[in-house]
Parts: C-alpha cells; sequence; structure tokens
C-alpha cells in the first residue's frame, strides 16, 4: 500500500548536495525534500552515491557543497582546509542528529552493553531522561520489535535480525524525527530479512518519516511515499513508486530494475 | 658477620627490611603506573585525533624513550631532571631543593611507562571497530562523552593484556631505580646479602617476593579482563 505524499512541514531539506572523495565525484548535485509522514526510498547501483547522500544528511559525510535543513533548522557549515563543509556549531549539529536516527549496514550496536543499556544510552547521557523513564520507555521499544527477552544479551550472541530489531529501537529511543536507513537489510542472511523489514513496514504504517537507502525493490515499491533513483550522483529518476515502477522514464532505470530481478 | 647463622635466624633479622622493600616496590610502582596511563591515555588521543606538531612530539617521545635502555633513561631523566629543576628554580631566584629519592622514580618510571601506555592505547582504540564510534557521533554523542561511554570501554579488552604486561614491567622496572640511591626490594636484597653473604636465600627470598606480586596482579587483570569482554564470544 503506497501511501500518499505527504503534506506536513519538511523534515529534511537537502539543497544541491556535492560531494567529491578527491578526483572522485560522488554526488553532483541532488536535492531531496522528505516532509513530515514521507516515507523516501534512495535506490540505485553501488557507486550511486545513495549512502553517501544519507550519510551527508547528519554530517557523518562532510559535504563539499550544499545546504541541510531538519526540522527548519540549517546546519551551519565551515569550509574546511580540505574543501569540504564541516560543522561550524559543534553543539548545534549534536542537537541536529539527536533528530535523526540512524540505522546502519553493519548495526554498530556497543558491544560493551547490553541490548538495554544500548537503546537508553542516548536517552539517559545525551537527552538527560532520567533512568527509570528511560528504561520503561526502551522496554516497550523492544517489546515493539520482538526483542523484550533477549533485553540482557550482549549483541554479539544475537543474530543480525535481532541485532538489527536492536539498532532500530536504540534510534527510536531518541525520540527522532526522522529516521535514517542506511542499507538496514544488506548485511543479513536472506532468511533474516524479513523480521527487520517487517519492523520498518510497522513504522511506515505509524507515519513516522523516515529516509531508505536499500536494494530491496518491492520493499521500496510497497512502503514508500516517493522514490528517488540515483545514477552516477545525480537524480535519474522520482516520483510515487507507482509512476517510478509503472512507466519509469529512464532507460536507465528500467534497465537496473531488470537486472536486479 | 654471623655468616653461620641459620638461614630462619637471618630472614627474622632481615625479613623486616625486605617487606618494607617489597612494599616501597609495589608503591612506586603503583604511582608509576597511574600517572604513565593518565600520560598513556594523553598520549594516544594526542597521536590520533592530535596537529601535525602534537603528533611529532608525540612520536619522538615513545621513539626514544621506547629505544634507550631503561637503566640509561633512568641515569639521564634523574640527573638531568633535578638538574634542569634546580637550575630553572635559581633562574627565578629559588634555593635548590632536593628532590626526594621517592618523587623522582615515580616521576622517572611514570615518563618511560607513559610511551609504552601511548602506543598500547593507540592500538586499543584504533582496533574498535569505526561504526561503533559512527553510531555515538550520529546519536549526538559530544567528543568528551563519547570518549567516556563508547570509546574507553570499547577499547579496554584489547588494551589489558599490554597494560597488564605494563605493570609486570614496572614491577621489575622499579628495581632499576636502586641505580640514583633509592631503596625498594632490589636494593634492600642487595644490603640483606651483602651484610651477611647469604646471597642465593635472599635473592630467592626476592625472586619469590617479586612472583607473588606478579601472581596477585594477574589475577586481578584476568578478572577485569574478563568482567570487559563479557559481552564478548570466547575464542576456541
Amino acid at each position: 500500500m503506497a501511501k500518499a505524499n505527504g503534506n506536513g512541514q519538511p523534515a529534511v531539506i537537502v539543497e544541491d548536495l556535492h560531494k567529491s572523495f578527491g578526483e572522485l565525484e560522488v554526488l553532483r548535485g541532488v536535492s531531496l525534500t522528505a516532509h513530515e509522514g514521507d516515507v523516501v526510498s534512495i535506490i540505485g547501483a553501488s557507486g550511486s552515491g545513495k549512502s553517501t547522500l544519507l550519510r551527508c544528511i547528519n554530517f557523518l559525510e562532510s559535504p563539499t557543497r550544499g545546504r541541510i535543513t531538519v526540522t527548519g533548522e540549517e546546519v551551519a557549515v565551515k569550509t574546511g582546509h580540505d574543501g569540504n563543509l564541516h560543522p561550524s556549531d559543534r553543539r548545534q549539529l549534536e542537537r541536529i542528529r539527536t533528530r535523526l536516527g540512524m540505522v546502519f549496514q553493519s548495526f554498530n550496536l556497543w558491544p560493551h552493553m547490553t541490548v538495554l543499556g544500548n537503546v537508553i544510552e542516548v536517552p539517559v547521557h545525551v537527552l538527560k531522561v532520567p533512568k527509570a523513564e528511560a528504561i520503561e520507555r526502551a522496554e516497550k521499544l523492544l517489546q515493539k520489535v520482538g526483542l523484550h527477552e533477549k533485553k540482557d544479551q550482549y549483541p554479539a550472541f544475537l543474530s543480525g535480525g535481532q541485532q538489527q530489531r536492536a539498532a532500530i529501537a536504540r534510534a527510536l529511543a531518541m525520540e527522532p524525527k526522522v529516521m535514517l536507513f542506511d542499507e538496514p537489510t544488506s548485511a543479513l542472511d536472506p532468511e533474516l530479512v524479513g523480521e527487520v523489514l517487517k519492523v520498518i513496514r510497522d513504522l511506515a504504517d505509524e507515519g513516522r518519516t523516515m529516509i531508505l537507502v536499500t536494494h530491496e525493490m518491492a520493499f521500496a515499491r510497497e512502503v514508500s511515499s516517493h522514490v528517488m533513483f540515483l545514477y552516477k550522483g545525480l537524480v535519474e529518476e522520482e516520483g510515487p513508486p507507482a509512476q517510478v515502477f509503472g512507466s519509469p522514464k529512464s532507460e536507465r532505470f528500467r534497465q537496473f530494475v531488470k537486472n536486479i530481478k | 658477620m654471623p655468616t653461620k647463622a641459620g638461614s630462619l635466624e637471618l630472614l627474622s633479622q632481615w625479613g623486616g627490611n625486605l617487606l618494607v622493600g617489597a612494599l616501597s616496590t609495589i608503591q612506586i610502582s603503583l604511582w608509576a603506573y597511574a600517572f604513565g596511563l593518565c600520560l598513556g591515555l594523553l598520549g594516544a588521543v594526542g597521536k590520533l585525533n592530535g596537529g601535525r606538531v602534537a603528533r611529532g612530539i608525540l612520536d619522538g617521545y615513545t621513539t626514544i624513550v621506547r629505544s634507550v635502555p631503561e637503566l640509561v633513561l633512568i641515569v639521564i631523566l634523574y640527573y638531568a631532571g633535578t638538574d634542569t629543576l634546580n637550575r630553572v628554580l635559581a633562574h627565578f631566584g629559588f634555593d635548590a631543593v632536593r628532590i626526594s629519592g621517592f618523587m623522582a622514580a615515580v616521576f622517572v618510571l611514570a615518563f618511560v611507562q607513559g610511551a609504552y601506555s601511548t602506543e598500547v592505547l593507540r592500538g586499543a582504540i584504533q582496533a574498535i571497530p569505526i561504526g561503533q564510534i559512527e553510531a555515538a557521533r550520529a546519536f549526538g554523542m559530544a567528543p568528551v562523552l563519547r570518549f567516556r561511554r563508547i570509546i574507553l570501554p570499547a577499547m579496554l579488552p584489547y588494551a589489558i593484556p599490554g597494560l597488564a604486561n605494563l605493570w609486570l614491567n614496572v614491577t621489575k622496572d622499579s628495581a632499576l631505580v636502586a641505580v640514583v640511591g633509592y631503596s625498594e626490594l632490589a636494593l634492600a636484597t642487595r644490603q640483606a646479602a651483602g651484610g651477611t653473604k647469604a646471597y642465593f636465600l635472599f635473592y630467592v627470598v626476592a625472586a619469590g617476593i617479586y612472583l607473588t606480586i606478579s601472581i596477585v596482579s594477574l589475577f586481578f587483570f584476568g578478572r577485569l579482563e574478563r568482567r570487559f569482554r563479557r559481552g564478548q564470544h570466547k575464542a576456541r
């Protein structure tokens, strides 16, 4: 069930984003707007710049040019020695980052903390939520992703799918305005992909604002309000999934979809 | 010289000195280790995040300290250190001071330990998978919080074996401060042995004391390591 384009306030605005790694120009002017309630899927071949685009939104990568605005607040930047844009106000960036719940391809849970410890870490130490309250909320989130009985385990003792669900709970615990997913199922064994997609689908159904980099075409088509196909650092095709998948204008996109199947 | 006296009698006469020496060995080692760790932490962070100048200075520090024999370093640092301090004091019109043997021993050993700790901790920090630190950044953790909550505990499993080695080293290196006249276990042993000619007896006892210190320490390091590895699979 594809959702209508969200009509709330813009949650994330990316304007004319460029990113070079040395000589290599990975992004060559990409813009993106995610309104509240939108689910934006970014698809494309590896090397098309889709992960870089997502990682520029929370400045895990420093863009070379462009503007990022999150819930109406533009990230303040200055040009660094390397020619890239670096945050000029660390505290502002940290504040903005807490509104962006990131889920990584390789989970990146903190191995020295239990699952519960991972989920309450940011609420307690960054957002200053009282510990008892954070634990209560964390337990609800773990129930929601189906991991409550694993809350006292360490991440290394969980399956990949369980780790990724824990990582989603950790991101949700910040009560972010937007969830960012960076190929959340790419590191999983095929039989574990479904359980993670189910959790993400539930979040989409709740009306969460999400930006999702994925290789799962069918899933992108099903949950997105907006699909964006990147080719060599530029937007090649975009629009509502029915239109993009139903009657694509771009020959490259048709080829890409054909090759994936 | 009571050369004919029995071993027990000798021990009851000199054992106290040896124990006082052992205590002083442990004291010097603990302080030197603690200061060395602080130096090492600063050194590791400086090497990883510092500018070119800071990195250059730290590279020089770790290279020189780890290349020159500790005995030589200790003598140089002790005499050069007190001499420099007194020159500085004289320059500002103060009287020369005599540095206490204890302070000098701790300072010198900590300086040496700091170089080794820098490398152990730098290696351990670099062993942390980058994604874990990236996750902390992505969730808005400030650098100090990130270091305290994520980097420090995540690196400890990689650092503890090396840090245990350094502790055992400092307990033995502390014997070297005897050359600058500070009495600890090694010097107390030499005095006892020289005074009684019972060399074998006292050196065996001293070796036993060093061994005991090591075994007790290893027990604690083992527990520490198990504690910080509790989130990891056991290697088979």
